[in-house]
């Protein structure tokens, strides 16, 4: 007994003392007068105050919860706002969550997700006089005070297919997701179209595998990478060169069949993934964009101005969604011209980029 | 014992000079060889020597009882389980509020010049435990900044609200622990019976009153089912309720994720993985009226709690169950049912976990995604161990957790830490029920038990 007490009080004096060392060193390098000034004159701060409240993926899903926290966090630093976030981790949080930013005092609450269309629409019901946006949903009938921000990322992955399906050698791409929910088919759909389209026009055979418009490939969530590897690998078998994982996270364990691969391409989603995921940089064919974090900053900066309900909608038009740059010498000249005609016949309704019909 | 007090009676008879005694108490140590039993010897022998002629006795050993016996009372108090797990949850609230310090920013940027302006550091840790700490008693308890005698409660209705699914789930797992099943399936046998309840709730349209008591069947009887068949293969074949639970969860899930692609599941014109909203007919009507979460399912949890605390002491089929818990073999030769006893467990596990997916369904969600069980059907794990399986102890475990996660929003908004403190205090909490010892040694507690030399 009494030699586990001393034990123990030996442990925490050591404890301690190495919390004390490790306090030391970092005083150091940054001298102590501008530590002090940077606490006492913030950044200039504006009477706006914009909260978040996520999904169940919480603000590190390297998905769209992150991509609209990043957004959060951008008008923080340079529009000045006050922010206030809060993570869901179960369905059951979601109502208590944005009670506790109304009761904040927040002016502008975003949701992340579809998951949290009811509990939005309850909040906004119950207290007329806060504004509300959700991304990646829409309501039926409009609702006052909530503005719905979605994306047309189809018409980025038609672009992402007509020009996978022009530089694939075998004729055989790919492309699966993470669960089969609106939007996360909708890049599948814009890619198979894509690649119809390029069919259709040039007369080629390229066949898409993992879609075929209402079924397909999915890993089943959006977080088993070995689960993503598997069905990358399986595309890859059946002669698939170029594969566009929607899966989030799930999509690193296609990058790395590909990469070992080696005669593959990779095409990314949501953001560049030759900067979110540097280690593939190189086998990566192009990104489909989808600008969460752009629309979730412009909706914060015109809110502050003035709140409207009209529904945000990223198109290749307003840049919402586009397509990165293609990697070099897999696109021909050629192509991308015609790229450039499709982008604009996409923009005036010439082209519908989804398969739907 | 009681032999050797008489024996030290006899001559305290004389009222003898301590020499007289010596010898006596000498005879004792090495009668016992041991420290302890020589000094309760001794302390006998003083408490003997003022006592008159005759009297000796009777007196005199109850008296002896008399003493030990409110010894026994205060150290069954120390030693008791209940102290344990409240030391326990104040050990993981003190270690929490660690991590809070660190995870706090004005803290670790006043700690960048903690030898310029050490007061500054300190200043903020106390910010820091200050707003966290009221945080979690706003977020669960009572808010005193509410202008409202029902704003200032409310926090206090939303635990007991956070706390239903768990109080059923508890106790259907804690029944399973009794009976020597480690039911890991609560968490399948949920979303099943959330998924039966709910679609008896927006598909069928039934008069008020029938609907919710049909829902609410629909959640047991999913729940139960998917209970059974975990229950009925041990039963049968033997294979092992862990194993099986856990598998079982996985299909329950995909099975979810899959009904939830069909238009039938979907709502109208959308083909996101949720369902319609349950018709008002089948929700929990609220316990407190509009202003507050709290709904009937509560009242429910804890007629269940009653009912499986009846099931478990007082009838025969709950003797039955303990008795294949405490020994399956021995209850088979008493010429009890073990197979039917697994199944039934299971059966009524199931259920309960059922039930806890209508408080979901049917009471604060009222629709059904596959995010529907969240991870209470592994909290409920941990509500069921840390009540000890008994009935009172799962509603207060269950209230505990309740508790933690309706301080989740107050802790994120109001005092900016990120709700994963929430998860670190519970795990604590597990860890320290689970070391008994280690909390005992923290708090300087006795020992339970059998080993009685630690008073003195």
């Amino acid at each position: 007994m009494k030699n586990t007490i001393r034990f123990g009080a030996i442990a925490a004096a050591g404890a301690l003392a190495l919390a004390a060392c490790s306090s030391a060193p970092e005083e150091e390098p940054t001298s102590s007068a501008t530590g002090g000034t940077e606490t006492e004159a913030p950044a200039e701060s504006v009477d706006y105050k914009a909260c978040m409240v996520s999904d169940q993926g919480g603000f590190d899903d390297a998905s769209f919860n992150q991509s609209a926290y990043e957004g959060l966090q951008r008008a923080a630093a340079e529009l000045g706002v006050e922010v206030a976030e809060a993570e869901s981790t179960a369905e059951s949080d979601y109502g208590p969550n944005l009670d506790a930013q109304v009761a904040a005092g927040c002016d502008l609450i975003i949701t992340v997700g579809f998951l949290l269309g009811d509990a939005t629409a309850t909040a906004a019901a119950a207290n007329p006089d806060t504004h509300f946006a959700i991304v990646d949903f829409g309501y039926d009938e409009p609702i006052e005070n909530i503005k719905p921000m979605f994306f047309e990322t189809d018409e980025a992955a038609f672009l992402a297919g007509y020009a996978a399906a022009s530089a694939s050698g075998t004729g055989t791409i790919g492309t699966f997701g993470g669960i089969n929910i609106p939007t996360v088919s909708i890049f599948m759909d814009g890619f198979l179209a894509g690649a119809n389209y390029y069919n259709e026009q040039k007369g080629g055979d390229v066949t898409v595998l993992g879609w075929d418009g209402a079924e397909g490939s999915f890993s089943g969530d959006f977080e088993d990478q070995t689960q993503g590897q598997n069905i990358t690998q399986g595309f890859l078998d059946q002669g698939a060169d170029i594969v566009m994982p929607v899966a989030g996270p799930v999509g690193l364990g296609a990058a790395s069949a590909i990469q070992a691969d080696g005669n593959s391409w990779l095409v990314g989603v949501d953001s560049d993934w030759t900067q979110s995921a540097p280690d593939y940089a190189d086998i990566v064919f192009t990104s489909v964009l989808k600008q969460i974090s752009n629309a979730v900053f412009d909706t914060i900066e015109a809110s502050m101005a003035e709140f409207t309900n009209d529904p945000y909608v990223g198109t290749l038009e307003n840049g919402g969604v586009g397509v990165a740059d293609f990697a070099e010498g897999t696109v021909s000249d050629e192509v991308v011209t015609e790229l450039e005609t499709i982008a604009a016949a996409i923009m005036n309704g010439e082209i519908e980029p989804s398969t739907a019909g | 014992m009681s032999d050797r007090k008489k024996k030290s009676g006899k001559p305290g008879g004389t009222p003898g000079p301590e020499g007289v005694d010596a010898p006596d108490a000498g005879e004792a140590h090495e009668d016992s060889a041991s420290a302890s039993a020589s000094r309760t010897d001794a302390s006998a022998v003083d408490s003997t020597a003022p006592e008159p002629e005759g009297a000796g006795g009777n007196a005199e050993s109850a008296a002896v009882e008399e003493a030990p016996k409110s010894q026994t009372v205060l150290r069954e108090i120390l030693e008791s389980s209940t102290l344990v797990v409240i030391m326990a949850i104040v050990a993981s609230l003190a270690i929490g509020g660690i991590l809070i310090v660190f995870a706090d920013e004005q803290v670790r940027e006043a700690a960048t010049y903690f030898f310029a302006r050490p007061g500054d550091t300190f200043s903020a840790m106390g910010d820091a435990l200050g707003s966290a700490y009221s945080a979690i008693f706003q977020g669960a308890v009572l808010n005193f900044n509410a202008d409202t005698f029902a704003g200032m409660i409310r926090p206090f209705t939303q635990t007991l609200t956070m706390a239903t699914p768990l109080i059923f789930a508890g106790l259907g797992l804690g029944i399973g622990f009794r009976a020597g099943l480690f039911n890991i399936g609560a968490q399948g046998q949920l979303l099943i019976g959330a998924t039966l309840g709910a679609y008896v709730g927006f598909a069928w349209h039934l008069p008020w009153g029938i609907h919710l008591i049909v829902a609410i069947l629909g959640c047991a009887l999913g729940g139960a089912i998917w209970g059974f068949i975990p229950g009925f293969l041990k039963a049968r074949t033997g294979a092992h309720e862990v194993i099986v639970t856990i598998m079982l969860n996985y299909i329950a899930l995909n099975l979810v994720a899959w009904l939830l692609t069909l238009e039938a599941f979907q709502r109208e014109g959308s083909d996101n993985p949720i369902t319609p909203i349950v018709d008002e007919t089948a929700q929990y009507p609220l316990l407190l009226g509009s202003g507050f979460n709290l709904h009937w399912g509560f009242v429910l949890a804890l007629a269940c709690a009653w009912g499986v605390w009846w099931l478990m002491e007082r009838s025969t089929l709950g003797f039955e169950l303990r008795a294949v818990g405490a020994n399956p073999h021995a209850a088979r030769t008493a010429g009890m049912n073990v197979s039917k006893g697994y199944i039934l467990v299971m059966v009524i596990a199931g259920a309960l976990a059922g039930l806890a997916g209508s408080a979901q369904v049917l009471g604060t969600e009222k629709v059904l995604t596959t995010a529907t069980a969240g991870s209470l059907g592994f909290d409920a794990i941990t509500v069921a161990l840390l009540g000890r399986s008994r009935p009172v102890g799962t509603i207060m475990a269950a209230i505990l957790f309740g508790g933690l996660r309706a301080a989740g929003p107050t802790l994120q908004v109001q005092a900016g830490l990120p709700v994963d403190i929430v998860f670190v205090i519970q795990a604590l909490i597990v860890l320290f029920i689970a070391a008994p010892p280690l909390v005992r040694s923290i708090f300087r507690l006795p020992a339970p038990a059998h080993e009685k030399e630690v008073a003195a």
